[in-house]
């Protein structure tokens, strides 16, 4: 049961320069991890985050082992028009999983 | 070594006849001693990771299961009308078992009598996220576990246990959480111990967890062998944590390190 | 004390049968193998291709003594504009002491108006964490600080 939370401000005026913060819900498994038989414990993680507005990519994260498990990313942007946020979490094991949200601009 | 050192002094100073009780002015729930950064995780929902877990309970409070083809909301409509105040509540006295369930076992009776439904393990994701969305709809309300006098041998029952030495370590619970609170166990603050906030996020677990599974770890942690999950005793520690928090706020899904 | 009647403590050994009917993996917990300070160099190498390093514009905020290592917030931001013909292109953060070098990399544009992202990381222990921007004009900055990582005071068992 994937889920992400996702907070951008549903309202701006343009020129804001306005937070996005996104949690998805992943074990991060780092694959240093040891069975109590000895076997590793295979990596399993998101290893890459993006986010689209309005179909052209705006931020994108390269995810390593050391980021903690649920992920939690934030960063800004510029409030120039009203339209949608695409966002897509793609990882190991063929994960995959996108959010979106809509932003109105003034 | 410290860690040794600080339990030599808490052998020598606590003593189950004198275990201070902490009068109801200086509680503290976890949260205050907790550090900024800390505390900012739980402030907000989208960067509270236990949200996920009431994320994922909102859906299965709506999703048929059993042989009944009942969801939670076919009986129980809107949570956050129905379920207010009670996490608030529990354990509470359960007439056909005769004794005091908590959230999670209350959870699991409705799943077997209701919906007819296989009981939820403890400690899977989906009772998590169903026991984290109830709680969740108790946020703010003050506890009032307890109040029911049926509940009171059983109550008395959780204080021998709290207070019971136990271990290699020889410890009781009392003897860090009424004794020792806002002292450093190897780094970490030991707080008062009442569980304001569960089912919280564990920084340690990256999980969600219950307040059994924090129990459990707990004993563990002093070397004593733990009692198996929906075990009496658990429920009874339970019940008596909760009524020594009587009054405090509810917090669930908290965030804790 | 004496043990209490109706106790339902089970055997200790039977726990990790009882995790494993849970479906919940039993996890040791075992020492990987650290980084090294050269895996740290090299891992910067890989970025800035040889070229130059300075200090400053690049701040790295997280807390210097840790809740705890599996969870850390962390915040990196770049004192710089973010016009289109100058701004910062990406943010690469690293680590000593982990089992990768690697924490993870940000890739930003003018549209960001700020360079500024926050995340939550793990760090293995104490140790040095460093994070390198890249400016559009190819220039590289940076920034590092000295964290305190301590274990949780009791290790818990499997579940």
């Amino acid at each position: 049961m994937a889920s992400a939370l996702i907070n951008v401000p549903a309202k701006a005026k343009r020129g804001d320069i306005i937070e996005i913060k996104t949690l998805m819900s992943h074990i991060m498994e780092t694959g240093y991890r040891h069975m109590a038989s000895g076997e590793l414990v295979p990596r399993d993680i998101i290893t890459s985050f993006t986010c689209r507005f309005n179909g052209s990519e705006i931020f994108r994260t390269d995810l390593f082992p050391a980021i903690a498990a649920n992920p939690f990313i934030t960063f800004f942007t510029t409030a120039t028009e009203s339209g949608k946020f695409e966002f897509e979490w793609i990882g190991d094991r063929g994960f995959s999983e996108t959010a979106s949200a809509s932003i109105t601009v003034e | 070594m410290r860690f040794a050192r600080a339990i030599a002094v808490a052998l020598l100073v606590a003593n189950p006849a004198f275990a201070a009780e902490i009068p109801p002015a200086d509680r503290r729930s976890g949260y205050d001693f907790m550090k900024p950064d800390s505390r900012a995780m739980q402030d907000e929902d989208t960067a509270n990771p236990g949200m996920l877990w009431v994320l994922d309970g909102e859906g299965l409070w709506k999703r048929k299961a059993g042989t009944a083809n009942k969801a939670c909301a076919d009986c129980h409509d809107e949570a956050r009308a129905s379920m207010m105040g009670v996490a608030a509540r529990y354990p509470a006295f359960d007439k056909a078992a005769g004794r005091p369930i908590d959230l999670e076992q209350r959870i699991n009776s409705c799943r077997t009598n209701q919906q007819q439904a296989t009981p939820l393990p403890f400690e899977s994701r989906e009772l998590l996220a169903l026991t984290a969305f109830v709680a969740r709809q108790s946020q703010g309300a003050r506890i009032e576990t307890g109040a029911d006098p049926q509940l009171t041998p059983f109550i008395e029952r959780g204080r021998e246990l709290y207070m019971q030495r136990q271990g290699q370590l020889n410890l009781g619970c009392t003897n860090c959480h009424d004794d020792n609170w806002d002292k450093k166990l190897a780094g970490s603050a030991i707080t008062q111990g009442h569980p304001t906030g569960y089912p919280l996020y564990r920084l340690e677990w990256q999980s969600l967890g219950s307040l059994q599974r924090r129990l459990r770890a707990c004993i563990t942690g002093i070397r004593a062998q733990p009692y198996d999950y929906g075990a009496p005793e658990l429920v009874e520690l339970e019940l008596y944590l909760m009524s020594r928090a009587r009054g405090m706020a509810m917090e669930a899904p908290a965030v804790r390190p | 004390m004496q043990q209490p009647p109706n106790s339902s403590r089970r055997q200790f050994l039977g726990l990790a049968g009882g995790a494993a009917v849970l479906g919940i993996i039993p996890i040791v917990t075992v020492r990987p193998a650290e980084a090294t300070p050269a895996m740290l160099a090299s891992a910067i190498q890989t970025v800035t291709g040889g070229a130059a390093v300075r200090t400053g514009k690049v701040k790295l905020e997280i807390p210097p003594l840790v809740e705890n290592g599996n969870t850390v917030p962390m915040t990196v931001s770049v004192n710089h504009p973010m016009a289109p013909e100058d701004h910062v292109r990406s943010i690469h953060v690293f680590n000593e002491k982990n089992p990768q070098a690697n924490i993870a990399n940000f890739h930003l544009g003018p549209h960001n108006g700020r360079a500024q992202v926050s995340t939550r990381i793990r760090l293995a222990d104490s140790q040095k964490i460093v994070a390198i921007a890249k400016l559009s004009d190819g220039t590289f900055w940076s920034a590092s600080v000295d964290v305190v990582v301590t274990l949780a005071a009791c290790t818990e068992d499997v579940i």
